[in-house]
């Protein structure tokens, strides 16, 4: 038995899974492209037809316009390839932890400093 | 015949490549946890490692969902680093030991360790971040050599701590049955507690930390009832990384002394260990 057969919620976590993997493919995809400077470069200059050449979905793009890591991560993304979307808007992973808990930057290194106590 | 001499347990963290690409070792935030690399690069200094065996994780360079092995190692002349897309600076080259490499791949397989063989291998700061911990300002990196073993974190399924910790000691038996005299370093990198991703981003757990970098001294099977669901609940999505922990630990074959240990909290958004271990 897998210890993926339990699918009882981790709160506040979305295990990327085989699921999420293939919901995510396209979009995980497209934010792998962006180790290329010029893929990075092509996004930036229209970032909806950059979605449309990978296949994301109408939601999958959105989420991708509205910089809605959380929404990306519901829709299939993972937080690696994830990670290279937020490099290129010029947030690091302590800007991404505010944005997807609700705090600001401050409270979240708080919330940090507060763990290692 | 090859002999691993000891082992060491580091945080491959990239805010770490970026302190050191800005001088920031001294600061407040970071002087706690570069203090803890001194030791280190003393023994490395008197010992003189000629190879590494690096265990760690692909964050999305070299490997792409499309085709991801559950383990990897690299057979290659050299390694090169590339852009990840946020601005970590590449490093030079690293050389590889193909004889070695050849000869542990061998081993595994014999050994049913079915991994994928890189003849290229791009690594990221996974790997880059420990050599520059290391290895300082030196771009020879005191003359090792490195062969790099990847382990999916990524994605589930992934494979269990005792899983790892059993291809740690079929590369450790592979390295003692090895005919050159060769002094080995073995490195675990990444981890120790964290989590990126969610509404449960900034989880960190130091007394978890501070048990697992206890065990793995002196009683690393008994982490072994730990799944890797289990694990993402105690210390989160990318408290998975205790695996390369796990592998190090594996290949050390003999009696394991810590002779030195570090732990800083928070470190980015991690839990980040060092730890120094002996095998004799």
């Amino acid at each position: 038995m897998s210890y993926l057969d339990d699918k009882t919620p981790i709160k506040g976590t979305i295990m990327f899974d085989g699921e999420m993997a293939s919901l995510g493919y396209n979009l995980n995809k497209l934010c792998y492209s962006f180790n290329q400077e010029d893929a990075r470069d092509a996004f930036n200059s229209n970032e909806r037809a950059y979605c449309e050449k990978y296949g994301l979905t109408e939601g999958q793009t959105l989420a991708i316009l509205e910089r809605n890591i959380i929404g990306l991560l519901e829709q299939g993304g993972s937080i690696y390839y994830l990670a290279k979307f937020a490099g290129l808007l010029g947030l690091n992973m302590q800007d991404i932890g505010a944005l997807q808990t609700g705090l600001t930057l401050e409270e979240f290194k708080q919330k940090l400093v507060d763990a290692g106590e | 015949m090859a002999k691993i001499i000891g082992a060491i347990g580091s945080s491959h963290i990239p805010a770490v490549g970026m302190a050191i690409a800005k001088k920031l070792q001294n600061t407040p935030y970071w002087k706690d946890f570069f203090d803890g690399y001194p030791p280190i690069w003393n023994w490395l200094n008197e010992q003189k490692p000629d190879v590494a065996i690096i265990f760690y994780n692909d964050h999305g360079l070299e490997f792409f969902l499309d085709k991801k092995p559950t383990f990897a190692i690299g057979a290659a002349k050299q390694y090169i680093s590339y852009d990840e897309g946020w601005g970590l600076a590449t490093i030079p080259p690293i050389n590889g030991d193909e004889a070695l490499s050849w000869h542990i791949c061998n081993e595994l397989v014999e050994d049913e360790f079915d991994i994928t063989i890189c003849q290229e291998l791009g690594v990221d700061h996974g790997l880059t971040v420990p050599m520059q911990l290391m290895w300082p300002n030196d771009d020879n990196y005191g003359g090792i050599r490195v062969i790099p073993v990847v382990i999916n974190c990524e994605r589930h399924p992934m494979p269990s701590l005792k899983r790892c910790f059993d291809l740690g000691r079929s590369i450790g038996k592979a390295i003692e049955s090895y005919h050159q005299d060769l002094k080995i370093v073995v490195l675990g990198t990444g981890g120790l507690s964290h989590q990126l991703d969610g509404q449960g981003a900034g989880l960190i757990n130091k007394e978890f930390d501070l048990m697992c970098m206890e065990k793995l001294v002196s009683a690393p099977e008994e982490l072994f009832k730990y799944n890797l669901r289990d694990i993402t609940e105690i210390a989160g999505a990318q408290g998975v990384e205790l695996n390369m922990w796990m592998g190090m630990r594996g290949a050390l074959l003999g009696d394991v002394t810590e002779i030195h240990s570090n732990y800083t909290v928070p470190i980015s958004n991690t839990g980040a260990g060092t730890m120094l271990l002996t095998n004799e």
